[in-house]
């Protein structure tokens, strides 16, 4: 008759135990609550026990959460608009601060701190330019934000551990007119690079022409040198020769002109027969 | 009549009316006790006697069934590339390495198993402002392994996600800080090494215990909307190269041709120079022969010379002869029909026109006539 008292106590204390013990993981911190006061708390991973009914026990992930809400619309200091997607990485410093301002609601710690960064961000992005936005150095903001969310560690038990930004775009209407600039931009670089090419040829074309120009001059004077010296050699010849008798020269040189002079037939003579030639053609006797 | 009444008519109305019988269905009491047999069995309690025998065959069966339970729930087999992380009550024991290993079962122990040998990769492409304020489309993959498996475990919530965002904001914060050209051009390998190890920098930062092994770019495009005007830039480029070229062909054109017509100015001076000089030669050569025998005989030689050329001019040449000293008058000489019959036979004296040989140096026209048209504005203006 022991046996079925055994079966029943051990039953029982399964029971209990079921009810009283609780684990808490790797990546979880626990507050123990009695009668909803908070009893115990930071409770690290392990086995633990509670009263049942009495106690009840809270569990807060303490791993790296992430906050990750749709891109938003700022306005730089330029008064132009910006798509700013970022994400906040937090987590749950102070368990027991943590509950009393959020009853352990992520969902609720994540609009509270929604909404302090973005008007960090808001003021931060209001007071420089999209170039120093896109640019900009990241840990400044970090700074900045960092400094603005110190005060989320008293209230609300959360450290903030970093806010990055995914995207910084700019609106569609804003995109459109990007783009068009950098059509212009391309069209002045290839304007830009075809001019040079056309400057580059011409430079050549000219120093070509240039060249050529000179070679040409160059030869044109040669030749007449050496032509005018070869006049020259043959006037010095000529003179030479012909200096020997001048009075005969002269006569040679009228005769081979006349021959030359009249070297062709469509000359009409109209002569009088009284030359020197003639001498003999009246008068055969002569004068 | 009722809708329970039995066309029989019997005695009672109650359709159970034949339960009073010793016989019939089997025994409620005895099915009862026969359950409780089987419980007690299963409890090992007030069972005596008949029945124990089969009832304890179950239990076996029980039993074996939670030891095979056991053995398979408290057995691990790690892979290779896995490690095993143990938590006891949730609360980390130790890491496990490949093999075949026993913890305890499973509400004691529980066993995660991550892998930490397998090269995983995230891709990730965007449009995004350059520091420029450019547009730019660029696409990388991010090849990644777990290297501390409690870390991936334990530290973030959603690792995988967490590096996805840390690669979106390390792209964009590297390509911000760069200038379109660069990442277009040059900077690829750059970006990407610095993309890395900005990747691996937050992940650390986030304590993730994700190892970045690389980073692999793709080309970085400008966006659709603009893709004509970059395509026609890299062309202009390849114009500005084909544009030089062209004057570089045109000069190697131009330049031998006038180095040869160069030559070519020399060579003819050179004929001219050598041709005037052998001319002037000759001509003194024979006219001083002839004067030397002239001066032998001067009076006869000069009758001779003059008769000759004279003749000579006279018999080429249409005459008319006029001895009409002191006769007034008037002659008609129809001169044209003079002209015309030279001209016909002119085919005939043609041989004869040609006089003593006489040779004249060829000379380029407007030679030393110092006129303003050079003699190779010409050839200048065929080659252009």
């Amino acid at each position: 008759m022991i046996l079925p008292r055994i079966t029943i106590i051990l039953a029982l204390a399964a029971i209990v135990l079921y009810f009283s013990a609780y684990k808490v993981e790797q990546w979880e911190r626990a507050i123990v609550f009695q009668f909803r006061e908070i009893k115990e708390t930071d409770i690290g991973p392990g086995l633990h026990f509670k009263i049942p009914f009495v106690n009840s026990v809270q569990k807060f992930e303490t791993r790296l959460l992430n906050l990750d809400k749709e891109a938003q619309r700022f306005l730089t200091a330029e008064k132009k608009d910006v798509l700013v997607d970022y994400y906040i990485k937090w987590r749950i410093s102070n368990v027991k601060e943590f509950y009393t301002a959020t009853s352990g609601d992520i969902f609720t710690a994540n609009n509270l701190m929604e909404q302090r960064i973005n008007r960090a961000l808001r003021d931060e992005f209001g007071a420089r330019t999209v170039q120093e936005v896109v640019a900009g150095e990241r840990t400044e903001i970090l700074k900045i934000v960092t400094s603005t969310t110190s005060n989320l560690q008293d209230e609300l038990g959360i450290t903030v551990v970093d806010v990055r930004t995914k995207r910084i775009d700019l609106p569609e209407e804003v995109s459109s007119s990007v783009y068009a600039r950098m059509r212009a931009e391309r069209e002045r670089v290839a304007k830009d690079f075809r001019a040079r090419g056309s400057e580059a040829a011409e430079r050549i074309r000219a120093n070509a022409d240039r060249e050529r120009e000179v070679i040409l001059a160059t030869a044109y004077r040669d030749a007449e040198t050496v032509r005018g010296e070869g006049d020259a050699q043959a006037t010095e010849i000529y003179a030479s020769a012909f200096g020997k008798n001048e009075e005969f020269y002269s006569f040679y040189r009228s005769l081979n002109a006349y021959q030359n002079s009249f070297s062709n037939s469509n000359n009409i003579l109209l002569l009088e027969p009284d030359s020197e030639f003639f001498r003999y053609f009246n008068k055969p006797k002569g004068r | 009549m009722g809708w329970n009444e039995t066309p029989g008519g019997g005695k009672g109305k109650d359709p159970w009316g034949n339960r009073g019988n010793g016989e019939g269905p089997p025994d409620l009491d005895e099915i009862v006790r026969k359950m409780q047999q089987g419980i007690g069995g299963i409890f090992g309690g007030r069972s005596s006697g008949s029945g124990s025998n089969g009832s304890s065959f179950v239990w076996l069966l029980i039993v074996l069934a939670f030891v095979i339970w056991l053995v398979i729930d408290m057995a691990h087999i790690i892979d290779e590339q896995e490690r095993g992380i143990v938590l006891r009550f949730g609360e980390y024991q130790t890491t496990l390495q490949p093999g075949l290993k026993f913890r305890f079962p499973r509400p004691i122990e529980r066993v995660l198993i991550v892998n930490v040998g397998r090269v995983r990769s995230v891709t990730h492409n965007a449009t995004m402002l350059t520091q420029d304020e450019n547009i730019v489309d660029v696409e990388l993959a991010v090849q990644w392994r777990i290297k501390d498996p409690q870390a991936y475990r334990f530290n973030v919530y959603g690792p995988d996600a967490t590096l996805h965002q840390a690669t979106e904001s390390a792209v964009r914060e590297v390509i911000g800080k760069s200038e379109l050209d660069f990442v277009l051009t040059e900077g690829r390998s750059q970006l990407a090494q610095s993309q890395q190890r900005l990747i691996q920098q937050i992940m650390d930062d986030y304590n993730t215990g994700i190892l970045i092994l690389g980073v692999e770019t793709q080309p970085a495009k400008p966006p659709e909307q603009v893709k004509a005007a970059f395509d026609d830039a890299i062309k202009a480029r390849e114009d500005e190269q084909r544009l030089v070229n062209e004057a570089e062909a045109y000069r190697n054109d131009i330049i031998p041709k006038a180095r040869g017509g160069a030559a070519r100015l020399r060579e003819e001076a050179n004929a001219y120079k050598a041709g005037v000089i052998a001319k002037a030669e000759g001509e003194a050569n024979r006219f001083e022969k002839l004067l030397t025998e002239y001066e032998r005989a001067p009076a006869v030689t000069r009758e001779r010379l003059y008769i000759d050329a004279i003749e000579s001019v006279l018999s080429n040449t249409s005459k008319v002869l006029l001895d009409t000293e002191g006769n007034n008058n008037l002659m008609y000489i129809p001169i044209d029909r003079i002209l015309e019959d030279a001209r016909t036979g002119k085919n005939k004296n043609q041989s004869s026109s040609a006089n003593s040989g006489e040779y004249k140096p060829k000379e380029p026209s407007g030679s030393g006539s110092g006129s303003g048209v050079t003699p190779y504005s010409d050839r200048t203006r065929g080659t252009r």
